[in-house]
C-alpha cells in the first residue's frame, strides 16, 4: 500500500521530523492534556445517556457514578484494584504503542496474551520445586517468549508475503480462542479429576506475591506492577535512546524512507511484532501468576482489546500508556462496583472506553464540539 | 543492512520481484506440506469408500448416491498435491500462485471429505445448502467491503454494522414484525457507516482506528443492552425469521435446487446485491467515478467529482449492506440477538474482499469457500471424525491466513486506499 515513490525532500523531512526533541508548546498540551480530558468527559456525559435512554432512572445513575468513583479511587482497597486491573493492560498497552510506533497495527494482544499466560502457567507447574528466585523469572520470561513467538507468526506473514497485520492477528485471536480450549482439555494441562477445561494451578513458588498484605490480605495488589513500571522504563529507552528504537519510529513514519537510509524492513517488523507480542504475553504471564493462578477459557477477559484502547489513548508513548492504564483499570475496577451497587450493566464501561477513544483519535471532533479551551484553527488543524 | 545509490529504482523492482518469487515458493512449500498432510494424516483404510447422498427421499427428481473408493482417491490427490508443490517450488513463477493454491485447497477439502466420511455416508447437497447459507453475512460484509474500499475507505467497522444490524433486527423484529426490522437493521447498518465516513472523511481520523473503535463501540452497546434490558423484557428479544422458501421449477433441480433456489430471503438478496453491485462499479457512470475516487481522488476531483460526498454515499451504502448482512444472523437464522453473535464473520468478510480481488462476484465467491469451511465442521461432527472440534473451527480462520499471505500480492487494492483526502 505504501509504495509512493520516495522523494528525497520528502526522506529528509520526515528524518529531521523524527530527530528533532519535542517542542513543549501550546499545541502539546492541548493535545495531551485537554483533549484526553474533554474525551473522558464526553465519554462519561454519553454514558450517562445510553443509561437514559435504556430506562436506568436519574437516581441510579448518580449512584452509579458515585460507585464507579468510590470503587476505582474511594479507598486503598479500591485503589488496589484499580492498580491491579491495570497491570496487564499497561503492559499489553506497551506492546501495541510500540507496534504503532513501528506502523504496525496488531489487534492480536488478546491471542498472545492467552497464549503466554497459558505457556506460564504450563512453566509453572512443570517446573515446580525450583526455589522462587529462578522459578517466577522463568515462568514470566516463558509466557513473554510464547506470546513473542505468537506475535511472530503474523509479523513474519507480513514481512515475507505482505499479508495485512490486522487480517492477521484477529484470525490467530480467533485460532487462540480454540487452540486453549483444546489445549486446557490435554490431560499433562488439565487438573486431575475435572473434565471441565481448567488448567493445574501455579504453584506457590512461580506467584507474584501479594505486597500489601501486611495491611489486608484481602488486597489483590500484587508485585507485578513492578514488572509494570519496569517494562514502561524499558519500553521508553527502547522507543527514544535506542538504535532499534529509532528503526521502529523511522519505519512507521515513513516505510520507504526507513528503508532507504538502509534499515531491513522486514526485520524491524518481525522484530517489532515479537516485542509486541512478548510484552502481551507478559501481561497474561503477570495475569496468571499474580491474579488467577490457573487457565482457564476465555481468561484473558478482553483485557488484549482494552489494551488497544489504552495504548491509543497514551498516545503510543509509554508514559501515556501508564496513565491511560491506570484510567482504565479504575474503570474496570469502578464498573465492577458499579455493577453490584446500582445494577448497571458492565459492558456499560465498555461503552464508555470506546467513545474515550473515538475522541482521542480524532481531536477534530473533540474540537468540534467544544471549541472554546483550543486555540483558534490555525497552523495545526491544517496539519493535522 | 544494504546500502542504496544512485539504482534505487532497479533494486526496488528486483526486490518486489524476489519478494513475489518468494511468496511463490513459500506457497510452493505449503503444497507440498499439504500433500504429505493428505499422504500420512488422511490414509483410508484399503477397500473403504465414501458414500454422498445427491438427493433426499422427499425430492422431485431422484439421483444416485456418488461413491468413491477412498484409498485410490487420496493417493491421486497427493500426487496431484505434490506435483504443483513442486513445480511451484522449483519454477518460483508467480503467475500461477493464485491458481495452483486454489486447486490445491480444493484438493485438499475433498480428500478430506472422503477421509472423513470412508465407510459412510454424507450428505453432499444438505452440506452445499449450508454452505450457501453460512456464506450469506460473508459475502455481504465482503460486499460492503467492496463498496466502501471502491472509494478508498478501509473499513474494519464490517465486524460492528453486521453487529448493529443482527441487533436492531432482533429487537425492532420483535416488536413490530420481521420486515420492519429488516429495514431496521438496514438503516442501522447505514448509520454506522455514516459515521464511520464522519469520521474518516470529515474528521480525518485514522480509518482502521475508527472501524476498530466502531467495532468496540456496537460490541459495548449491544452487549451492555442485551444484559441490562434483554435479559429483563425477553419479549424484546423474540423475533420472527424468514423461512426459506422455494422457487417454483428451479428449485426441483437436484444438487443446485436447494442450494440456490430453495432459501430465504437473504441468500437471495445477497445474490441480487452482488450482481446489482458489479453493473453498478464496472458498467455504470457513477460506478466509474466511484472507482476514479478510490483510484486517484485528486484526479476526480479535478474533474469535478465531489470526492467527499461519493465517499459519504458509497459508505453509508455498505454500512446499508452490512446492516442487512447483519439481520441474517437474528431474523435470518434464530430470531434471537447473543452477546458478540457475529464472531468474527465481519472480518472474514474483509478477507473474502482481499480473495475476491475489490470485485463483488470475487468477493461471493471467496465467502462461498469460507462458508464451506464454516458448515463443514458442523457437518462432520455428525461423522464422528477423530479430529477434535476445536481444530475443525479453526479451519475457516487458518484458511483467511493462508490466503491473505498468498494472495495479497497478486489482489490490488484501489491505489488511494486508507489514505484521506484533503482538498485544496
Amino acid at each position: 500500500m505504501s509504495d509512493k515513490r520516495p522523494d528525497l525532500k520528502d526522506v529528509n523531512e520526515r528524518m529531521r521530523g523524527l530527530m528533532a526533541r519535542t517542542t513543549h508548546g501550546r499545541d502539546d498540551f492541548e493535545d495531551l492534556v485537554i483533549v484526553p480530558l474533554f474525551a473522558v468527559v464526553v465519554a462519561l456525559v454519553f454514558g450517562a445517556l445510553i443509561m437514559l435512554a435504556t430506562a436506568v432512572d436519574l437516581p441510579t445513575i448518580g449512584r452509579s457514578f458515585v460507585a464507579l468513583a468510590v470503587g476505582s479511587v474511594g479507598s486503598l482497597s479500591a485503589w488496589s484494584e484499580t492498580l491491579t486491573a491495570s497491570i496487564p493492560l499497561v503492559l499489553a498497552g506497551l506492546g501495541l504503542g510500540l507496534g504503532f510506533r513501528a506502523g504496525l497495527f496488531n489487534i492480536g494482544a488478546e491471542g498472545q496474551l492467552l497464549m503466554g499466560g497459558l505457556a506460564a502457567v504450563v512453566a509453572g507447574f512443570t517446573l515446580s520445586g525450583l526455589p522462587w528466585i529462578i522459578h517466577l523469572p522463568v515462568t514470566l520470561l516463558i509466557g513473554a517468549l510464547v506470546g513473542a513467538l505468537y506475535a511472530a507468526i503474523a509479523g513474519f506473514l507480513k514481512a515475507t508475503t505482505g499479508a495485512h497485520e490486522v487480517i492477521s492477528t484477529i484470525m490467530l485471536n480467533l485460532i487462540s480462542y480454540r487452540l486453549l480450549d483444546w489445549l486446557l482439555r490435554q490431560p499433562f494441562i488439565q487438573r486431575e479429576g475435572r473434565s471441565d477445561p481448567i488448567s493445574k494451578d501455579v504453584p506457590p513458588s512461580a506467584e507474584l506475591p501479594r505486597i500489601l498484605d501486611f495491611i489486608d490480605v484481602n488486597l489483590r495488589l500484587h508485585a507485578g506492577i513492578f514488572v509494570m513500571l519496569a517494562a514502561v522504563a524499558l519500553v521508553y529507552w527502547m522507543l527514544f535512546r535506542s538504535k532499534i528504537g529509532f528503526a521502529f519510529r523511522a519505519s512507521g513514519e515513513n516505510p520507504s524512507a526507513a528503508n532507504y537510509a538502509g534499515m531491513n524492513a522486514a526485520f524491524v517488523i518481525v522484530l517489532a511484532m515479537g516485542t509486541a507480542g512478548a510484552l502481551a504475553g507478559l501481561a497474561g504471564a503477570t495475569q496468571v501468576t499474580g491474579v488467577l493462578g490457573r487457565a482457564s477459557p476465555g481468561f484473558s477477559a478482553g483485557i488484549g482489546f482494552d489494551a488497544i484502547a489504552v495504548a491509543l489513548l497514551g498516545r503510543s508513548h509509554p508514559i501515556g500508556i501508564l496513565f491511560a492504564g491506570i484510567l482504565f483499570g479504575a474503570l474496570e475496577a469502578g464498573g465492577r462496583q458499579m455493577q453490584v451497587d446500582a445494577g448497571v450493566s458492565i459492558d456499560l464501561i465498555g461503552i464508555i472506553q470506546a467513545l474515550i477513544i473515538i475522541f482521542i483519535a480524532a481531536p477534530l471532533l473533540v474540537r468540534a464540539i467544544f471549541p472554546w479551551g483550543f486555540r483558534k484553527r490555525g497552523k495545526k488543524a491544517g496539519e493535522a | 543492512m544494504s546500502d542504496t545509490t544512485t539504482t534505487g529504482a532497479e533494486k526496488r523492482a528486483e526486490k518486489l520481484d524476489s519478494a513475489s518469487s518468494r511468496r511463490a515458493r513459500i506457497m510452493g512449500g505449503v503444497l507440498i506440506a499439504l500433500a504429505l498432510l493428505v499422504l500420512f494424516a488422511l490414509d483410508v483404510a484399503p477397500g473403504e469408500s465414501a458414500t454422498f447422498r445427491l438427493t433426499t427421499p422427499r425430492d422431485a427428481i431422484q439421483m444416485s448416491p456418488l461413491v468413491v473408493p477412498g484409498g485410490p482417491f487420496n493417493m491421486i490427490a497427493a500426487a496431484l498435491l505434490a506435483f504443483l508443490g513442486v513445480r511451484q517450488f522449483l519454477k518460483g513463477g508467480t503467475r500461477w500462485t493464485n491458481i495452483s493454491l486454489g486447486i490445491g485447497l480444493a484438493i485438499l477439502v475433498m480428500a478430506f471429505l472422503v477421509w472423513a466420511t470412508a465407510g459412510k455416508s454424507f450428505s453432499l447437497t444438505g452440506m452445499l445448502q449450508a454452505t450457501m447459507v453460512r456464506a450469506v453475512p460473508i459475502a455481504l460484509g465482503g460486499l460492503a467491503g467492496v463498496l466502501s474500499e471502491r472509494v478508498a475507505v478501509v473499513n474494519i467497522a464490517i465486524e460492528g454494522m453486521l453487529l448493529a444490524g443482527a441487533f436492531a433486527g432482533a429487537l425492532v423484529g420483535s416488536l413490530l414484525g420481521g420486515w420492519v426490522g429488516m429495514f431496521a437493521a438496514i438503516l442501522t447498518g447505514g448509520c454506522f457507516g455514516l459515521l464511520l465516513a464522519a469520521l474518516v472523511v470529515t474528521y480525518r481520523m485514522d480509518q482502521i482506528i475508527a472501524g476498530v473503535v466502531i467495532n468496540l463501540f456496537v460490541l459495548g452497546v449491544t452487549s451492555y443492552v442485551s444484559s441490562q434490558v434483554f435479559s429483563e423484557y425477553r419479549f424484546l428479544n423474540n423475533a420472527p425469521t424468514f423461512r426459506a422458501f422455494k422457487i417454483p421449477l428451479l428449485g426441483d433441480i437436484p444438487v443446485i435446487g436447494p442450494m440456490l433456489f430453495n432459501q430465504n430471503l437473504f441468500v437471495y438478496g445477497a445474490l441480487i446485491l452482488v450482481a446489482v453491485s458489479t453493473y453498478y462499479l464496472f458498467h455504470t457512470k457513477n460506478g466509474l467515478r466511484a472507482r476514479a475516487v478510490g483510484e486517484h481522488p485528486r484526479a476526480a476531483d479535478t474533474l469535478g467529482i465531489d470526492v467527499y460526498r461519493t465517499r459519504y454515499i458509497h459508505v453509508t451504502l455498505a454500512g446499508m449492506v452490512a446492516g442487512f448482512g447483519g439481520a441474517w444472523f437474528t431474523l435470518g437464522s434464530v430470531g434471537r440477538f447473543d452477546e458478540n453473535m457475529t464472531n468474527g464473520r465481519g472480518y472474514i468478510g474483509l478477507a473474502a474482499m482481499i480473495f475476491g480481488r475489490w470485485h463483488p462476484v470475487g468477493a461471493l465467491s471467496a465467502a462461498l469457500i469460507f462458508g464451506f469451511a464454516d458448515s463443514i465442521q458442523q457437518k462432520l461432527a455428525l461423522l464422528n471424525t477423530p479430529i477434535p472440534s476445536e481444530f475443525l473451527s479453526m479451519a475457516p480462520y487458518i484458511a483467511t491466513i493462508i490466503v491473505v499471505a498468498g494472495l495479497i500480492g497478486r489482489s490490488k487494492p484501489p491505489a488511494a486506499n486508507g489514505s484521506p483526502y484533503v482538498k485544496e
